[in-house]
């Protein structure tokens, strides 16, 4: 066949592309934004328990500078929603945006005066994760989808 | 203290201070007027009987469309004695001002900015009255009956944060 | 301008916040430095700001229930509760006797949850991971508990005008039991991480001292209160629910630091398992929510085969409760102080005008007073001790 026939069965051989978004993939650092309640479950992840550490994406760093993960978890105010797109501007490329919980994805239960109805007014956003609050579990999955998303991306 | 010793004092100590008083469920309100209030709050502190030496809360509630008054409300407690008493101050809808009683309790300070934001009702003599929990350029008072509980801010912020991508 | 001790006269301003790894929020504070000095400290608020008290007057007594468990969403039941306990004076029912020491139980586990995830956040904002992970643990065995009695980890919604959801589910107080017999053991864990602990020590003793006359001139409570030593604990004071069948202390401090504020807290972590012992040996049989018919929905299976339940389910989920024409204020001994509400009635099925006195509000009011003149490190320190949940002091 190709090239592998040559090199025998030690070396693997496979696209730059697959292999940056596999790096990328099993190495996030999220940027734990945290607002409200969904903080609280955010936190439970990288605990014990759920342990995020598993999926390689346990080194939560406050400073957007060194992320490429966004994790939106609570309720965005009006008040609020320039430092949340502050932030985001803050991080280098790529990154990726996780939208937890019901008041990051649409308001949730606050439709009132002071609450942004969606994240998505302020930023992209990869993934939208219902729930008030999402379990642990269902943060851990948000963040496997985002490692498929990455493993598609073109360089 | 119990209530009724509370009211016999206060009869007798401030009579033309206040306007009113009633028990609903244990809990005895007195309704003061405007312009003592400063004074009746320092009477529930320094009287040694009274004692009440902790403000629990301080609020505002809006009455303008059925008595045309703002109402602002404080809750006194006494640690010692351990009882409660509300105090009432109906205050014009037309002119919302009531004197500060920051140097009474100090813990009045952010109560008082609160009630300023989320009313309008100025505080005469406060040492910092800004708006406290809505951004500074924020207009309307949202507690008030007749602001819109969806606000009035523009439908979406999409053409402020996102308006440069394709 | 001032002078400044370097003979210079720039003070710098620093922002800390409102995303801050240990501002525990959204808390925002404009720092103004002399070197490394404090002069001055001014906290923004609000960036949290979700308009509950508004919505409240847009809900039924009841509708108003799931909004209060994110006020402070680490403590739940203590929020349910004091919402509860000031509809049920509104209106001036009594409460079946089992659901009063169920309230008191979850209450006291909530307490327990609270103070570690405090324990856990201010330990790490000082420096010391490994509690969080110690804390964390407690914690999901915890959530297990909670998920038992209402299906959900954290907002629970579980107390209802008039009682409690449900009764609590088979198997619940075995769960319970195991808890408080292995708490202690846990406790100590901890306790050999931080109590001794040279660099705890030196990070907290001294550290942000109030007196307890400016602790009760500023509204102080709860734990931040009482490690100024000022013996006022709501559930002593002013018993509500089961509170006054309980045998327990009230932890004090004596210096009103840092330092002492934590002891305080993990002091009250054992005496809220004592109280949830004493309540597995004393919780009696009966109904776990009241009966009177416009307060509490009759139970589901006779809605489902009896006709006048069917019509009181219906009126009561259409009409909503409807409390006489007054007004109360009722507080509770919430884990972070004294949580009131402040509920005007206007006779409708809805509430006219609510007022929350969260603790977290007005003990962040005294953070200047506690950091202003000392270092840049020890507002960390102050504003864990003070365990400030962001949700309930914007509302």
């Amino acid at each position: 066949m190709g090239i592998e026939s040559h090199l025998g069965d030690n070396i693997l051989t496979t696209t730059l592309t697959t292999m940056v978004n596999w790096a990328r993939k099993s190495s996030l650092w999220p940027m734990p934004f945290g607002l409200a309640c969904c903080a609280i479950e955010m936190m439970a992840v990288v605990a014990p328990r759920h342990d995020l550490a598993r999926f390689g994406a346990e080194v939560f760093r406050f400073s957007p500078r060194q992320s490429d993960l966004m994790i939106v978890a609570g309720t965005l105010t009006y008040k609020m929603a320039s430092v949340a797109r502050k932030i985001y501007d803050q991080m280098p490329e790529p990154k990726w945006v996780i939208a937890m919980g019901a008041c990051a994805v649409s308001g949730g239960i606050f439709n009132t005066y002071s609450v942004v109805q969606g994240l998505e007014q302020v930023m992209p956003v990869d993934v939208y994760l219902p729930g008030c609050p999402p379990r642990p579990e269902a943060l851990i999955h948000a963040i496997m989808e985002i490692q498929k998303k990455i493993q598609k991306e073109s360089l | 203290m119990n209530n009724d010793l509370i009211i016999t004092l206060i009869k007798s100590s401030l009579p033309e201070a206040i306007i009113g008083y009633h028990e609903f469920r244990g809990e005895l309100t007195f309704v003061v007027k405007k312009e003592q209030i400063t004074q009746v709050a320092e009477f529930f502190k320094k009287n040694t009987e009274l004692d009440c030496s902790y403000l629990s809360d301080l609020c505002g509630v809006d009455k303008v469309e059925t008595e045309g008054i703002f109402e602002v409300v404080y809750h006194l407690y006494s640690i010692r004695k351990k009882h409660r008493v509300r105090l009432k101050v109906p205050i014009p809808a037309g002119n919302p001002t009531v004197s500060t009683v920051t140097d009474i309790w100090r813990t009045a300070n952010w109560h008082e900015r609160e009630t300023y934001d989320m009313f309008g009702i100025r505080f005469q003599g406060h040492p910092d009255l800004r708006k406290i929990l809505m951004p500074e350029d924020f207009e309307g008072h949202p507690l008030r009956k007749d602001y819109p509980i969806h606000g009035r801010q523009p439908a979406t912020l999409r053409n402020v944060y996102r308006k440069d991508e394709a | 301008m001032p002078t400044t001790s370097a003979k210079t006269t720039q003070l710098m301003s620093i922002n800390m916040g409102p995303q801050h790894p240990s501002t525990h929020g959204v808390l925002r504070l404009i720092l103004e430095m002399d070197g490394e000095t404090i002069t001055r400290a001014v906290p923004d608020i609000g960036f949290l700001h979700r308009g509950v008290e508004k919505l409240a007057e847009y809900k039924t007594y009841h509708q108003f229930i799931p909004l209060t468990d994110r006020l402070d969403y680490v403590a739940p039941f203590s929020n349910n509760l004091a919402y509860a306990l000031a509809v049920e004076k509104l209106i001036g029912v009594e409460i079946p006797e089992r659901a009063q020491h169920i309230r008191v139980m979850l209450c006291e586990l909530t307490r327990i949850s609270s103070h570690l995830l405090w324990l856990a956040t201010h330990a790490l904002d000082i420096g010391a991971m490994t509690v969080f992970f110690y804390c964390f643990r407690e914690r999901e065995t915890l959530y297990d508990v909670f998920e038992m009695v209402s299906g959900s980890r954290m907002n629970l919604s579980y107390i209802r005008v008039g009682g409690v959801a449900r009764d609590l589910p088979g198997g619940f107080l075995k769960s319970v039991e195991k808890f408080v017999t292995e708490f202690p053991s846990k406790l100590n864990e901890y306790e050999t991480l931080l109590k001794d602990n040279p660099i705890w020590k030196k990070r907290t003793i001294g550290v942000g001292s109030i007196s307890p006359e400016d602790a009760i001139d500023y509204g102080l409570s709860g734990p931040s209160l009482r490690g100024s030593g000022v013996n006022w604990d709501v559930r002593k004071a002013e018993p509500y629910s089961a509170y006054d069948k309980y045998d327990f202390d009230v932890p004090l401090g004596t210096h009103g630091d840092v330092y002492d504020r934590y002891r305080v807290r993990i002091e009250e972590m054992i005496q809220s398992n004592r109280i949830v012992k004493q309540a597995l040996n004393i919780l009696p049989k009966g109904d776990h929510i009241t009966h009177v018919p416009n307060v509490a929905l009759p139970a589901k299976e006779a809605v489902e085969t009896n006709m006048e339940s069917m019509i009181h389910h219906f009126k009561l989920i259409t009409d909503g409760i409807c409390p006489p024409k007054g007004e109360v204020y009722s507080c509770v001994e919430a884990p972070k102080g004294e949580l009131g509400f402040y509920i005007v009635s206007d006779g409708s099925s809805r509430p006219y005008r609510l007022k929350i006195r969260p603790p977290s509000f007005v003990n962040l009011e005294a953070l200047p007073k506690m950091v202003e003149g000392r270092l840049l490190p020890d507002v960390v320190a102050v504003i864990g001790s003070l365990d400030i949940v962001l949700g309930e002091i914007d509302r």
